[in-house]
């Protein structure tokens, strides 16, 4: 059965609306698997950690399978610290979005996330002999590839990202600190102000991407649900939406219908975009093009 | 402390010898390495003479085999380490694990030094590569501090070789897919970052518009020098309508002016990037940095030399280096 999961929220949601849309996740979503944690920025992680055990509980008794996501850059002592304790705690499955944490758990199952390349069968293979027992590709990776990893894989469990705006780019640099005039350090929170991103666009005006403090995401927002029939029979397991501040339940329910074959696809791709009112869907990376194209 | 220079042809090799390098750095002609441009790089024929050569002056070579290999197609790059192997080079620089682990397990007597594209940018990370790999060194990512330097040093058991000059990433390098958004072509698959094949320069009215892909990337007014159009040192709009530098300047980073604190962290290797550059270009970096590191080392003053002329957009940064970025 292929499963449905729901990445991390990537942007800095105020925490109690992040708390209730965990809440109504649990309670709504046609999800397998959620994916709960701070990946972006260790600022924000104060605020909203207090909220998570109560959380992966609901969670969990709505019989969704909790993952802990880790930061995917990790710096600074704080942040080590904060790694080295989410690894010792053995209450809920952590993904490893560095290779610090994949250090740190080897030798415990853990899920592999997509800020670290696994772009080969060489590197797949090591992997899960290290303990990974699922690994989520990274959005550049084209179809062709994922077909071939998906073969290596051979029935282990393996993600795809399927929807959502993708994350591009990871840096020590803020962004939206930058953009406002502020440092990193002092920089008020000003990423909580764009709940899907804050626009960029060129000179010109055309939109071209998003930033969300230290990650830079595509403008556009990834769509395979034209591509979830090949995904699947190439052997992929598990199939990654990413939070948006949308009607995620509604935007859940087409994959979950695609997924098990009830949909018709072309009139879901339109319900889709709409349901997407911020920014145009797109597929090129799976068609080994632009990633901001939408290839039909 | 080593001066690790690059070079994209065998002239280029040689300049960097003439002008005091220890190490030169070289790439295969293919897309085993994340500088895969056109007319540029070494086939094996050519790094079996450039080792011979830098071998007779008691300096080294290194081959940087560090895109990441394509899933069905590993063949390439586990040819270009088999090669790497058998010309003796005295260490390959690396960022895939599957390639790594292909490397430790069929070549244990070849060096290995991990790439600044495997982003590992904590003690953690670090030991990881060490224990599973018995990697040397690690090319430290360009996004920490000076005091982040010294501390990581004391935490890892392997020397690091740290970015000095030149073309500057302002994300974290190998986990960039900004360049495969924008024209199909990414750093990691291609070894490629903005490539070439996809910018445009436009004329428009007065302004001269540089484009990468279907993408503006910057515009200049009369007289103002135009620039590479490399995605993230455009100017774009944010939040606040006004067109700005949104994610970096066209600078260069050039750590001349805190040479003395960087050597002082216990760093093994200053790395000069651009193995894209010509000869010329190569050799003047290369002496100045050979004269401000002897000097340095000496307990000199370090010499004020004028790198300006030749950098990106006639600019320098200390980069990460500095705390500006916090």
């Amino acid at each position: 059965m292929p499963k449905l999961t729901l990445g991390p929220v990537l942007y800095n949601w105020p925490t109690e609306q992040k708390r209730d849309f965990y809440f109504k996740i649990a309670d709504e979503a046609p999800m397998d698997v959620v994916y709960v944690g701070e990946v972006t920025c260790s600022k924000r992680t104060p605020f909203f950690a207090p909220f998570i055990p109560e959380i992966c509980e609901r969670l969990e008794r709505a019989g969704k399978e909790v993952v802990l996501s880790s930061l995917a850059l990790v710096m600074s002592p704080r942040e080590r610290k904060e790694l080295n304790e989410l690894a010792a705690d053995g209450l809920w499955q952590i993904e490893a979005n560095d290779l610090s944490a994949i250090n740190l758990l080897q030798d415990k199952p853990h899920i592999v996330g997509p800020f670290v390349n696994a772009y080969n069968e060489g590197t797949l293979e090591y992997l899960y002999k290290k303990g990974a027992s699922r690994i989520a590709l990274a959005c550049e990776l084209p179809g062709t590839t994922i077909t071939e990893l998906a073969a290596a894989a051979n029935g282990r469990e393996l993600e795809v990202q399927v929807f959502g705006r993708l994350p591009l780019a990871l840096s020590a640099r803020c962004y939206h600190a930058r953009s406002h005039g502020l440092s990193k350090d002092g920089c008020q929170y000003v990423c909580e102000k764009d709940p899907d991103g804050m626009e960029v666009a060129t000179l010109d005006g055309t939109p071209f991407l998003a930033v969300n403090g230290t990650h830079t995401m595509s403008y556009t927002v990834n769509s395979l649900l034209g591509e979830l029939a090949s995904l699947q029979a190439s052997g992929i397991t598990h199939f990654r939406l990413w939070p948006h501040d949308e009607d995620m339940i509604s935007i859940a329910s087409i994959f979950r219908r695609a997924l098990d074959g009830e949909e018709d696809i072309e009139r879901s791709l339109s319900v889709l975009q709409e349901l997407v009112s911020f920014a145009p869907i797109s597929n090129g990376f799976y068609h080994a093009t632009e990633g901001f194209r939408m290839i039909e | 402390m080593e001066l690790v220079c690059p070079a994209g042809t065998p002239a280029a090799l040689t300049a960097a010898l003439d002008a005091g390098a220890d190490v030169v750095y070289v790439g295969f002609r293919d897309e085993t390495n994340a500088r895969n441009f056109p007319g540029l790089n070494f086939s094996p024929e050519e790094l079996e003479e450039a080792v011979i050569r830098a071998h007779a002056m008691g300096r080294e070579v290194y081959v940087a085999i560090n895109t990441y290999p394509e899933a069905g197609n590993q063949a390439p790059w586990h040819r270009a380490v088999d090669a790497a192997a058998r010309i003796k080079v005295d260490a390959v620089i690396l960022a895939d694990i599957g390639l790594l682990e292909y490397t430790a397990s069929n070549y244990p007597q070849l060096r290995r030094h991990l790439s600044v594209q495997a982003s590992a940018s904590n003690p953690e990370a670090i030991n990881f590569y060490r224990t599973a790999f018995g990697v040397q060194r690690v090319v430290l990512p360009r996004v920490l501090t000076i005091p982040e330097i010294t501390s990581l040093i004391e935490e890892i058991e392997v020397e690091t070789e740290v970015f000095a000059f030149g073309g500057m990433c302002v994300m974290a390098e190998g986990r960039c897919s900004l360049s495969s958004y924008v024209t199909g072509k990414s750093p990691n698959m291609n070894g490629v970052c903005s490539p070439a094949s996809h910018v445009d320069y436009e004329q428009r009215g007065r302004k001269l518009v540089s484009k990468l892909g279907s993408y503006t990337i910057n515009a200049y007014a009369d007289n103002e020098p135009a620039g590479y159009p490399t995605l993230c040192k455009g100017r774009f709009i944010g939040h606040d309508g006004k067109p700005s530098y949104l994610f970096e300047e066209p600078t260069s980073l050039n750590v001349m002016g805190v040479l003395p604190e960087l050597i002082k962290t216990g760093v093994k290797a200053l790395k000069i990037e651009g193995r894209q550059r010509g000869k010329a270009y190569v050799s003047q970096v290369v002496s100045s940095y050979r004269r401000a590191i002897d000097a340095a080392l000496n307990g000199e003053a370090v010499p004020e030399i004028d790198l300006g002329a030749i950098t990106e957009g006639t600019r320098s940064t200390t980069g990460a280096y500095g705390k500006s970025w916090r």
